[in-house]
């Protein structure tokens, strides 16, 4: 099978394929021809105010449905507003367990971790934002995770005995069923694993509760599920319950997991182009928020990523795009933008880094030390 | 339990024919690594549903492997022989339940980063058993045929993106009593070259008229095994302890009889169409999915020479503000995602075709259903050429046939 064999892309031709993209369609420069000192080479007060979103562009995307030509009509906020702004990392690789549970956890300490995916589990090693409140002595209400997907309740913090302080866990779907708005039943709402759709999986502790609505976000019961009926997806409930949080706690480390998108394990490839593109709109959504609140304008860096990809539609061990089983370049190469403050925007980075090097650049970025990571932090942010 | 250890009783829980596989080439079995055994009895202890393709196909592969000396046989395997299992694997009964072994080292490999190892080692066995095993031409090209857009009266967006590459796109071709004219053209073919399990139709809704000489899959005709299934899981699924792994261990082991399916007449259709609902993801909900799902299966384990693939729309995904409401009707169809997701299908159809031997012999035909739009591949059709000639489908046929 010649021909296919042909086809199937490396990491490096899918990087490549981003680049000569992005500076054609966005007129973006390529990093290696930029010279001088990181744009962070500021001064300690600085550092004190900045503050830190990542947002994980999940679970799975691939770049024929995003970067590459042909994907460009899903993307059209990343590409036009966004990507104008930012330092665009165009060769990420996720050398982990590709399941949406692993892979976040692994993004969040910087270590490939090998936890169950499908266990209410904390991560093996330390968080992002243990780091973060040990060594920068932050209160609890620095740092906050929003996750749409119910396994993911137990990413705050890991049970290394010597961190363990991390961060807040909201999962919005969650707290929408135990509003439970007129005796209707949610267990749909909730069945967001999508490899296996009609598997809910249970709690393991560390969520958000009800009680908290009122107490943290200033929002009624009933208020909040009059928002959510207005809301078609739980990644656009996510992203006003992060708005909110921004509002009320004005948290300096935040991180939203999206996950629409996995919807493609349905197979459905409609449903996952609508997901990729709601994800789009929802990332300069977070941007625009940002900039429109004064704790946030100017002083924020903004992290997009996906957690990885999805399988090649040339991997005959894999089903193209419904997946991500196969470990395949597909699967496992993917791309970085960051934009805010600190950030040279118009910027392609083409040298290859790891998805597990977020956690020691951020920590470079905010002044913590990421001491069990085995990422590196990335040179053009730092 | 090592592979070397393996004695004929051993496989006493076999179903007959598997079991004779097993003991006549129990030799070569017990020289295999541990790492590889269990996929070779993946396929043994099923021998007697497989599709005589994929029965044709297992033993080759152990009549290769036995024509190896021990020297060949070493460098064919020794990547698998360096894969490290855990203790757990080793203790596991992979003689019995090799599928269940098969997805806890898939596990296990992941979290010990073993998976390119393990890739590369199947790699390297394909490399020394493939030019071993004599491939069979088929006797007439292939034919596959996907049908989109059932129910859409209008579409201003372009379709079939990714087969144009690969062939003519029509936009004026004459839609005429087009439908039959390919089940016909099946059915012909079917009759001039009779074989098991050779020529399908695969609907995703209610299939129309067609000869009995086509082995026929449908959405419609599947409904009560498929929302029987959908009660079963949702029994298990509320018991203590289940997860997601634990249901796709109870999924893999269902058979027909437990799902009320008749195998009497045909037991190895019975057997792959459980597998249609309980080895894949998304076929239970989206019939879209399922006449994808099922073309791949069927070119992947029939190896057929001719399927058509029609596509139905499926059930709307229900947005979160609607699942909010107290409306508990049925959803409604979505025509139009249902032609992207077919769009899609259609490029999986003819990928799925180009891997099986004599690809370059084949030819596909995807069309818009009662619509003027097609795409026509096959050994002699231009590439990447678009035509405005306005053909019918039986003159597209002849010209994907060359």
């Amino acid at each position: 099978m010649n021909r296919l064999i042909q086809s199937l892309p490396t990491p490096l031709a899918l990087s490549r394929s981003r680049r000569e993209f992005l500076r054609d369609a966005a007129g973006l420069v390529v990093g290696s021809t930029l010279m001088g000192a990181s744009p962070f080479l500021r001064g300690e007060a600085v550092r004190k105010k900045r503050k830190a979103i990542v947002i994980t562009f999940g679970g799975g995307a691939r770049d024929q449905e995003t970067f590459a030509p042909e994907g460009q009509e899903n993307i059209p906020h990343l590409l036009h507003d966004l990507i104008p702004q930012s330092s665009f990392f165009s060769h990420v690789t996720n050398r982990g367990i590709l399941g949406h549970y692993v892979a976040t956890a692994s993004l969040a300490t910087g270590v490939y971790e090998t936890l169950n995916n499908f266990a209410a589990v904390p991560p093996q090693h330390p968080t992002v934002f243990e780091y973060f409140r040990r060594d920068l002595k932050r209160p609890a209400s620095d740092t906050w995770v929003v996750a749409p997907s119910n396994g993911f309740n137990r990413i705050g913090e890991s049970d290394c005995r010597s961190y363990g302080a991390g961060a807040n866990v909201i999962l919005p779907k969650h707290l929408l069923a135990a509003t439970r708005p007129g005796g209707v039943n949610l267990d749909h709402l909730l069945q967001d694993n999508y490899e296996n759709p009609l598997y809910t999986p249970q709690l393991g502790g560390g969520e958000f509760e009800l009680q908290q609505l009122d107490r943290i976000l200033r929002l009624s019961v009933q208020d909040f599920t009059a928002h959510a009926r207005t809301l078609s997806s739980p990644d656009e409930l996510s992203v006003y319950i992060a708005t909110r949080l921004m509002q009320e706690e004005a948290p300096s480390l935040l991180w939203i997991t999206m996950h629409d998108m996995d919807v493609a394990h349905s197979g459905a490839y409609s449903l996952y182009i609508e997901g990729i593109r709601r994800t789009d709109r929802l990332c300069a959504d977070m941007w625009r928020a940002a900039q429109e609140n004064p704790e946030y304008a100017g002083n924020t860096t903004m992290f997009i990523l996906p957690d990885f990809g999805r399988d090649g539609d040339y991997d005959a061990g894999g089903n193209g795009f419904q997946h991500h089983r196969t470990g395949d370049a597909a699967s496992r190469t993917t791309w970085m933008m960051a934009l805010g403050a600190g950030i040279r925007p118009g910027v392609i980075y083409d040298d290859p880094m790891q998805s597990i090097d977020l956690v020691p650049s951020l920590g470079a970025i905010l002044g913590f030390s990421a001491a069990q990571s085995q990422g590196k932090p990335v040179r053009e942010l730092v | 339990m090592q592979p070397r250890d393996l004695t004929p009783g051993q496989f006493a829980a076999y179903p007959p024919e598997g079991r004779s596989l097993a003991v006549a080439h129990l030799n070569i079995l017990r020289q295999l690594p541990l790492a590889l055994l269990p996929s070779v009895l993946r396929e043994v202890i099923q021998y007697d549903y497989l599709f005589p393709a994929e029965r044709s196909l297992i033993e080759k592969q152990l009549s290769a492997i036995a024509s190896m000396n021990q020297q060949q046989l070493a460098d064919c395997v020794h990547g698998f022989a360096a894969i490290s299992l855990s203790h757990d694997l080793e203790d596991f009964d992979w003689i019995n339940h090799p599928a269940q072994f098969l997805e806890q080292q898939s596990a296990w490999l992941w979290s010990t980063h073993q998976l390119d190892a393990f890739h590369t080692a199947a790699d390297d066995y394909s490399s020394h058993v493939d030019p071993l095993i004599r491939v069979d031409t088929p006797p007439i090209g292939r034919l596959g045929i996907a049908i989109v857009g059932q129910g859409v009266s209008s579409w201003n967006e372009p379709l079939f993106r990714n087969l144009r590459a690969e062939g003519t796109f029509f936009y004026g071709m004459k839609p005429d009593n087009g439908l039959r004219l390919l089940l016909d053209a099946a059915a012909q073919r079917a009759t001039a070259h009779p074989a098991p399990y050779a020529h399908w139709y695969i609907d995703g809704g209610a299939p129309a008229d067609h000869v009995p000489a086509l082995t026929t899959i449908s959405f419609s005709a599947l409904e009560p095994l498929r929302t029987g299934l959908l009660k079963k899981m949702q029994r298990q699924i509320e018991r203590p302890g289940m997860g997601p792994e634990q249901l796709r261990t109870w999924l893999a082991q269902l058979t027909p009889a437990e799902l009320g399916i008749a195998v009497a007449a045909d037991p190895v259709l019975a057997r792959f169409q459980v597998s249609l609902f309980t080895e894949a993801s998304g076929t239970q909900i989206f019939s879209t999915t399922f006449a994808q799902w099922t073309t791949r299966e069927v070119l992947r384990r029939a190896q057929a020479l001719t399927v058509i693939a029609r596509f139905a729309p499926r059930q709307r995904q229900r947005p979160m503000n609607e699942l909010m409401s107290a409306d508990t009707a049925s959803p409604e169809l979505d025509s139009a995602g249902s032609l992207v997701d077919a769009d899609m299908a259609a490029w999986y159809h003819w990928l799925n075709q180009q891997r099986l031997p004599g690809y370059k012999q084949s030819s596909f035909i995807a069309w818009f259903e009662d619509h003027n739009q097609a795409v026509v591949i096959g050994p002699t059709v231009p590439r990447g050429v678009v035509s405005d000639s306005p053909l019918d489908l039986s003159q597209l046929l002849a010209l994907a046939a060359g």
